[in-house]
């Protein structure tokens, strides 16, 4: 499906999309990683399933790593594997209330903050919003 | 044996781990024992290669090994600093610049160290802020898909790391040499899953020397115990592999330098995986060493859960790999781990590997590391 560049609006990922070949990278980087050749903009939709993961069982070292207000408690982080003929595995912070349940290939859906990409489990809303759209 | 050989006809390598020598001071002695095992003096080394990550300029060394006027060339290519190095020897020896050319490898790094900058890699400060600049999340994700698509089990990790703890015993140079059970392993901690503590390499210090020449030259000088390497390659990503530190990669199937770098290797020598008699494979973790087996074309990929599982990697297998217990035993200083595994097969196909040594005479050596940023080298030797 084709994406629709739309003025940058939360939780979409500011990727870009080669004029040439069908490449598409977040974050948005002006030359095609495999061509070469110059990028569009894109707004990548963010829903997809879960690729691989880890999880980060020890505060990393800071600087450069801040710890969150309340302190460090291990996280889940993995690849997610847009769908939707975006063929980009976007790697994110994985918001999932319990460790334990992280599988490959559980839908997940990719959101832009102020810090890295986040996914969350997706909900029925999500897909329902995501087939109406 | 083509005009394009070139030989090894000296190898030296330091004890790895912690020291209190500076790293220059150990590539002093790695070369000094790698001149004294080719019985040739530092004055007829005509030209040299090498290179540390973060321990100081090779080319420096002549200070302590002779000032004699030779061309000196400093590398810096990450894990394939060694590889690099030895890529261009060969070359220099090939091209008729030298006769008898040095490769030199050597690091120091602290406790804890390699503290990549997200700026350093082209990324935004929010990589590093919010905990993704660590180098082990990257290993836990490339092998926990492998094993999802191939069906590589924990205990198979396990045993890979029982393997190297086992190999370092047997290696007198080796960093971690008490033998670890596969439980122990599993049991040491996870630090990114499915990877535990006993999984991992350490960043730690050594150094490595090969003094190569050409075949007229071993002959006029009537070296000893010369290996032939018979290729050299090194190759950087192409688009589509997964590498550490990439906020996205691409959907479909993974590229892997590795495959790409060990296919030139084997295609330049002539030989083909399957008559590899003893091989050294960068495993900086558990999963690598699984992985690379494949990449590197010694068994289609799946293949490794019963292999491992019946004992084909050990010494007395089918396929011994990493026999000195590669990087997971002897730590990992960037700049000498390439010539570290070129040292070990070296003396394995020369038959003076003592305990560890492959038994029913090896002939054929294979060496492949790889690293960051996405880049591999590869030899093929034969005695």
């Amino acid at each position: 499906m084709t994406t629709h560049p739309r003025s940058p609006a939360a939780g979409l990922l500011q990727g870009a999309r080669c004029s040439r070949c069908p490449v598409a990278v977040y974050p948005a980087d002006s030359t095609c990683p495999r061509c070469g050749g110059p990028t569009a903009p894109a707004a990548l939709r963010g829903g997809g399933t879960l690729w691989t993961w880890t999880v980060q069982r020890y505060a990393p070292k800071s600087p450069p790593y801040v710890e969150p207000p309340g302190g460090f408690e291990p996280f889940a982080l993995g690849y997610v594997e847009l769908e939707e003929g975006e063929g980009v595995r976007v790697a994110a912070v994985l918001d999932v209330d319990d460790l334990d349940e992280v599988r490959i290939g559980m839908p997940l859906t990719v959101s832009a903050g102020d810090g890295v990409p986040r996914a969350r489990p997706s909900s029925r809303t999500d897909e329902e919003e995501e087939e109406g759209s | 044996m083509s005009s394009n050989d070139v030989l090894i006809c000296g190898a030296g390598r330091t004890p790895f781990g912690r020291a209190e020598e500076s790293g220059r001071q150990l590539a002093v002695s790695a070369v000094n024992a790698a001149l004294a095992d080719a019985g040739i003096p530092w004055s007829r080394v005509r030209a040299a290669f090498g290179g540390s990550d973060s321990a100081g300029l090779a080319d420096t060394l002549v200070a302590q090994l002779g000032l004699i006027g030779l061309p000196f060339v400093n590398v810096k290519n990450g894990c394939a600093t060694g590889g690099s190095a030895l890529v261009s020897a060969v070359n220099a020896i090939r091209s008729g610049m030298a006769d008898v050319v040095l490769a030199v490898g050597f690091d120091k790094h602290p406790r804890g160290a390699f503290d990549p900058r997200p700026e350093d890699w082209g990324l935004g400060e929010e990589y590093g802020s919010d905990g993704l600049m660590v180098t082990t999340q990257f290993f836990g994700m490339k092998i926990q898909r492998y094993m999802h698509d191939h069906g590589i089990t924990p205990q198979t990790l396990a045993r890979v790391a029982e393997k190297a703890y086992r190999n370092g015993g047997l290696t007198p140079e080796a960093w971690r040499r008490k033998p670890v059970s596969a439980a122990e392993v599993l049991e040491s901690g996870m630090v990114s899953d499915p990877l535990t503590r006993f999984m991992f390499c350490s960043p730690g210090t050594g150094a490595a020397a090969i003094v190569l020449c050409s075949p007229e030259i071993a002959r006029t000088l009537d070296v000893p115990a010369t290996v032939t390497l018979r290729s050299a390659a090194v190759r950087t990503r192409r688009y589509g592999s997964f590498e550490v530190f990439s906020p996205s990669i691409p959907g479909g199937e993974l590229t892997s330098v590795s495959r790409d770098a060990a296919r030139a290797a084997f295609e330049q020598a002539g030989i083909a995986p399957g008559d590899v008699d003893v091989c050294q494979l960068q495993d900086t973790e558990s999963g690598a060493e699984v992985m690379h087996m494949a990449e590197c074309g010694f068994c289609e990929d799946g293949e490794q859960e019963k292999l491992i599982a019946a004992g084909a990697t050990e010494i007395g297998g089918t396929l011994p790999v990493n026999t000195d217990g590669g990087c997971i035993a002897n730590g990992e200083p960037i700049g000498a781990s390439g010539l570290r595994q070129v040292y070990e097969v070296v003396q394995q196909l020369r038959g003076r590997a003592g305990d560890r040594q492959v038994p029913g005479g090896p002939r054929i050596g294979f060496t492949h590391v790889y690293g960051a940023p996405g880049v591999s080298a590869c030899t093929v030797l034969s005695h």
